[in-house]
């Protein structure tokens, strides 16, 4: 400590280690948050419904979503991505997960929505299975924290069963 | 800066720091803001600096007083032979 050099070096050493221990601690606390999100799905209507040239079925759905994810957000939560899937069973795979909606929420105030949209991504069967099939609406979420472990968690919700003839 | 002044620097920077540190998280944790808190932190920090790296006069109070070479010559400066001699002494 007896040179400028050695001070600066001492405080900057200490003050660095005592924020990875904050840090560490912050990241801990999200500990005490039990999270309670509510979400329902509703697909109000089949656009269209159709077995394309190659002989994969494809459908178009609209969906209603809407999503109470504020009990994720704590002070430690830099982000939460969600998206929205469609999961079922068919016999050659066991599950067949398909993402039908994402998004970002970065804030708290983001996360109570209620959305009305068509599938963002293409619901296409690797194969011709669609039709009748039943399957899952599962709303999945990461949350990004400012620091420590990123974390995952789903909510399965009711399905919906397509119909049995194209439209 | 003299052996007290460091002493004294170092238990401040610590003290300082670790307290600014609880500080900050509690703010932080209680205003639900993290942004709060590293900024709380990083003013501690800032403080701490000015306080502890700058060499003040306060850490100056108590200076070694060395002996005027004039003194020195005075006194018969103690001898190779004697003092190795005796650290065999002490060996044995």
């Amino acid at each position: 400590m007896h040179s400028f050099g050695y001070r600066a070096n001492a405080l900057l050493t200490l003050a660095v280690t005592i924020l990875a221990f904050m840090c560490g601690i912050a990241s801990f606390s999200d500990n005490f948050n039990t999270p309670i999100p509510t979400t329902e799905v509703q697909v109000l209507n089949i656009n269209w419904f159709q077995k394309k040239p190659d002989g994969d079925d494809e459908v178009s759905l609209t969906l209603n979503i809407s999503a109470d994810l504020q009990s994720l957000f704590t002070w430690n939560t830099k982000q939460v991505f969600v998206f929205l899937a469609a999961e079922y069973e068919t016999p050659k795979n066991a599950l067949n997960q398909i993402s039908l909606w994402d998004g970002i929420i970065p804030t708290k105030e983001h996360a109570k929505f209620l959305i009305h949209t068509t599938n963002k991504y293409r619901f296409v069967d690797q194969g011709s299975n669609l039709r009748g099939k039943a399957f899952n609406l599962t709303l999945h979420w990461h949350v990004m924290p400012k620091t420590g472990k990123m974390s995952a968690n789903k909510l399965v919700m009711t399905g919906y069963r397509l119909p049995e003839t194209y439209r | 800066m003299d052996w007290q002044g460091q002493k004294l620097v170092e238990q401040l920077m610590q003290i300082l720091l670790v307290s600014f540190g609880v500080v900050a998280f509690l703010t932080g944790y209680m205003l639900g803001s993290f942004q709060t808190m590293l900024l709380t932190y990083a003013g501690g920090v800032v403080f701490t600096a000015l306080l502890t790296i700058p060499n003040w006069p306060v850490y100056n109070r108590n200076p070694l007083n060395w002996l005027d070479p004039s003194v020195v010559e005075k006194y018969p400066k103690p001898l190779p032979a004697t003092t190795g001699s005796k650290k065999k002494s002490t060996k044995k």
